[in-house]
């Protein structure tokens, strides 16, 4: 817990990172991968922290631009997930979206971005585990691939 | 001036469970710094009276239009925002939910620097997407006053029995011929010892007597459509080949069939006909014909044995629709099939038989009429070994992790129950540790080793194999206890098989879309605040079909689906989230793009317009259509592309990390 006396007074100044840590944006789907990311967290299972959440009702809505936009904007990976094919909550747009994933990534590498950058996963509401195991996993290629190619604070 | 966005933020501590980790000042003061960004507080819990206090007060004193609190996920707490801030009149879709707990403090308990860093950057996320929300009235859709129930098990039977009771239409649809499901097979239930079918048949005849349940029996849901309060539901009616309306249920047919087959009511321990029912008490009373094993030889169908001329070769299956507003799910479960661990030979040897055939040997309406004997010869056994945890409570892969929680006391139910009829029976059960958890199942254990001389042994099993002379079985082991190894000679090895989930679960969550949970059964919103309730609005689940129990678990939890459901239908009308799609006809080039992404055939088309149009009471809110658009002519409420990109936008300003 914060103490009293640790309690910053004032404008806040922001303690910069030192060193590069990955940054992945996650957009899950709101009725599996979001709800198994809460499974996680109830579960207490431990990651690294690298990851951020952005919710969406299905992952039939995530646009190809928002990963590039992601992707401009700095961040080192985008990891989208929705539900396995056939749980959709909305019957099938997850399987449009893993249509049209492969077909960003091809274009992304054309573009010279490492095909490793975006990943497109189910989790399911009880997959807890197997999202923090993709997560660690991911951190760990993005560690080796280095940081993202727009990433404006740390260069590769 | 009016218009001025001015965002207030509440940062949660929830106790230790945020700011044991998070250090909840800094980003606090983080906040302050955001664009928009009127204020910044902390609490020690945001949803108690107090915490909500808080925000209705600013939003009353005009410092604040909008609200961010970051606290646990919006999927727990989103409806209570919301609920506070429209009681004090600002429009409850310019809130959002910045999840710091199940997505920060939770899952970097030591890393407080990384959480606090993402507490931030979820933080900044919802203020830049807030700044961009517009506000949304929700839609109120009528409830149909009706009720599906999928199963007819004690739990479904008891769900069906308290809507109906309550005044609601309810259809209950039941796959096999007759209601009851598993209870039906059972003898005497633990731990009252009360006979299964005394108080359950009475049960199944309210159900069918009953003029606001509308029974369908050998019935399978084959589609559901539409939404909370109004789904649309195609039933199959599988031909039974005797018209119910005709048939006096008098039996001839019956008793006249020249061909059997083997009963699967009775597990195979005894036959039935081609045309049959279930057992005696079967609900409804009408015969079914098997058509795998029916040879058409015509004697049932001839007017010496049918007079009423009820049997029909050609009937047909029937679909049928129906309107409901609400739908329980409570389909049970299957006893787990020992084939698969070779090591107890449950196919190979004769004696070796599942909890299951036990319970159809102990039964008066059963094979051997409550008189159990080994299925080699026929005998009565004379020494018996339950082995418990069988397909349960284990590690190897396809096994089930879970403990099934009816086990150990079937097991002591059936020991005690064969000791009253051979009270010189020696009786042994291997166990790993005995769950007697319930009500009154702890002195039901301490009755079973004390009063019954039951044996119990902890240790399981590692080889069973046939004597060759009497077709006994040799089974050993380990006492863990004593530590010693453990060879004995016993007439008839009962395996205490556990439940699991049916094979047709899945098809089942995909027609409701709905969820399962890792050991395969339907999964429940909240493990604890909503345990009959699915994630898919207006579907509740009730009985073994959410997870391993036994009947005065399932009867409870029956009443509490049914109680769900009775809210909604009593209510007449629900609220759901604006967040369907809107054309923008200006953009729109009618490339009919769109149309083919809906699987809801929610987008129909403007041919004199040129423009795509949307039936936002079929638009279920997935925004596929959304993501299509090569005009971006169409947008999705609450997920509009400026409030996406202005999330991504507000999280990597500055380069991300802090
Ligand atoms: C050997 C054994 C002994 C037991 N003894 C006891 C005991 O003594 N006391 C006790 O409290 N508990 C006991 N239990 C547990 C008890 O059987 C269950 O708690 C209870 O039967 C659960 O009822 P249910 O309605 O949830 O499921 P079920 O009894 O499985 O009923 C489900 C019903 O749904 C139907 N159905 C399934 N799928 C579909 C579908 N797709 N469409 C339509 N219908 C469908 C089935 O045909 C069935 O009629 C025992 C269990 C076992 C295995
Ligand atoms: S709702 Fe999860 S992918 Fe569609």
């Amino acid at each position: 817990m914060a103490k009293t006396d640790e309690k910053t007074e004032g404008n806040y100044k922001p303690k910069p990172l030192e060193k590069w840590e990955p940054f992945i944006l996650g957009i899950f789907c709101n009725w599996c991968t979001y709800a198994g990311a809460d499974q996680a967290g109830t579960s207490r299972m431990q990651r690294p922290a690298n990851l951020r959440v952005m919710r969406v009702m299905c992952s039939g809505r995530v646009e190809p631009q928002w990963v590039m936009e992601a992707l401009k904007q700095g961040a080192d990976g985008v990891l989208i997930s929705g539900c396995h094919i056939g749980d959709c909550h909305y019957v099938e747009g997850n399987f449009k979206t893993a249509r049209r994933m492969p077909l960003l990534i091809k274009m992304l590498e054309q573009l010279g971005i490492h095909k490793d950058r975006v990943k497109f996963q189910f989790v399911s509401a009880s997959e807890g585990a197997e999202l923090t195991e993709i997560v660690d996993e991911f951190v760990a290629d993005l560690k080796k691939i280095g940081p993202g190619p727009f990433n404006k604070k740390f260069k590769k | 001036m009016a218009d001025e966005i001015k965002i207030g933020v509440y940062v949660c501590h929830c106790g230790v469970n945020i700011a044991g980790v998070i250090n909840t000042t800094e980003v606090m003061e983080f906040a302050k710094t955001l664009p928009h960004v009127a204020l910044a507080k902390e609490y020690k819990f945001m949803c108690s009276d107090n915490g909500q206090d808080l925000i209705k007060q600013d939003i009353k004193d005009g410092l604040i239009n909008r609200v961010v609190v970051a606290a646990c996920s919006p999927r727990m707490h989103e409806p209570t925002f919301r609920r506070t801030v429209s009681s004090v009149g600002m429009n409850q879709f310019l809130f959002a939910q910045a999840n710091i707990r199940e997505h920060a403090s939770w899952v970097n308990m030591k890393d407080p620097e990384g959480a606090t860093r993402i507490a931030k950057d979820h933080l900044r996320m919802q203020v830049a997407k807030v700044a961009q929300l517009e506000p949304l009235e929700t839609q109120v859709v009528q409830v149909t006053p009706a009720s599906l129930i999928i199963g007819g098990g004690i739990a479904g039977m008891n769900a069906a029995l308290d809507l109906a009771d309550q005044g609601f239409d309810v259809y209950l649809v039941e796959k096999e011929p007759t209601i009851g499901g598993h209870m039906a097979q059972l003898d005497k239930t633990f731990p009252t010892m009360d006979c299964s079918a005394c108080i359950l048949t009475p049960k199944m005849v309210d159900v069918n007597q009953h003029p606001k349940i509308h029974l369908m029996a050998y019935s399978e849901v084959e589609d559901v459509e539409g939404y909370v309060g109004n789904f649309t539901v195609t039933v199959r009616k599988k031909s039974k080949y005797v018209d119910s309306e005709k048939c006096t249920s008098c039996g001839e047919c019956i008793e006249n069939c020249p061909v059997t087959a083997p009963n699967e009511f009775d597990l195979g321990l005894a036959k039935r006909k081609a045309v049959y029912i279930p057992f005696p008490q079967a609900v409804p009373g009408v015969p079914t014909i098997d058509m795998d094993s029916c040879i058409k030889c015509g004697i049932c169908a001839d007017k010496s044995v049918c007079e009423p001329e009820a049997i029909d070769y050609e009937m047909k299956d029937e679909l049928v629709e129906i309107e409901v507003g609400t739908i329980i799910v409570a389909t049970g479960y299957d006893p787990y099939d020992p084939t698969e661990m070779k090591e107890y030979a449950f196919e190979k040897y004769d004696n070796v038989i599942t909890g299951m055939q036990m319970e159809r040997l102990l039964s008066s309406y059963g094979p051997t009429l409550g008189k159990p004997v080994r299925p080699s010869d026929g005998t009565a056994p004379h020494t018996l070994a339950w082995l418990q945890c069988v397909g349960s409570r284990n590690f190897r892969p396809g096994m089930h992790n879970y403990c099934s929680r009816v086990c150990c006391m079937y097991a002591m139910k059936q020991a005690r129950q064969y000791k009253e009829k051979h009270p010189d029976a020696k009786i042994y059960i291997f166990y790993m540790d005995i769950r007697a958890f319930g009500k009154g199942y702890e002195e039901f254990y301490e009755i079973a080793s004390r009063e019954y001389g039951i044996t119990f042994v902890r240790g399981r099993l590692a080889e069973v194999y046939e004597s060759p002379d009497d077709k006994s079985i040799i089974i050993r082991g380990e006492d863990t206890l004593m530590q010693t190894p453990i060879e004995l000679k016993v007439d008839m090895l009962v395996l205490s098989v556990g439940v699991e989930a049916r094979p047709d679960s899945d098809k089942i969550a995909q027609l409701l879309t709905i969820q399962k949970s890792d050991d395969g059964f339907f999964l429940e919103a909240h493990p604890k605040l909503r345990p009959v309730d699915t994630l898919t609005a207006g579907i509740y689940v009730a009985g073994v079909a959410q997870g391993p129990k036994d009947i005065p678990d399932a009867v409870a939890q029956a009443k509490g689906a049914a109680s769900g459901a009775a809210i909604l239908m009593a209510k007449g009308e629900v609220e759901i989230e604006p967040y369907y799609s809107v054309v923008d006809a200006a953009k729109c080039s009618g490339c009919k793009a769109c149309q083919s992404q809906c699987p809801f055939g929610a987008i129909g088309f403007d041919e004199q317009a040129n423009i795509a149009t949307i039936n936002i009471a079929k638009c279920k809110g997935c925004g596929t259509c959304a993501a299509t658009c090569p005009c971006q002519a169409i947008s999705q409420n609450h997920f509009k592309e400026p409030q996406m990109v202005a999330i991504i936008n507000g999280v990597l300003k500055d380069g991300g990390l802090y």
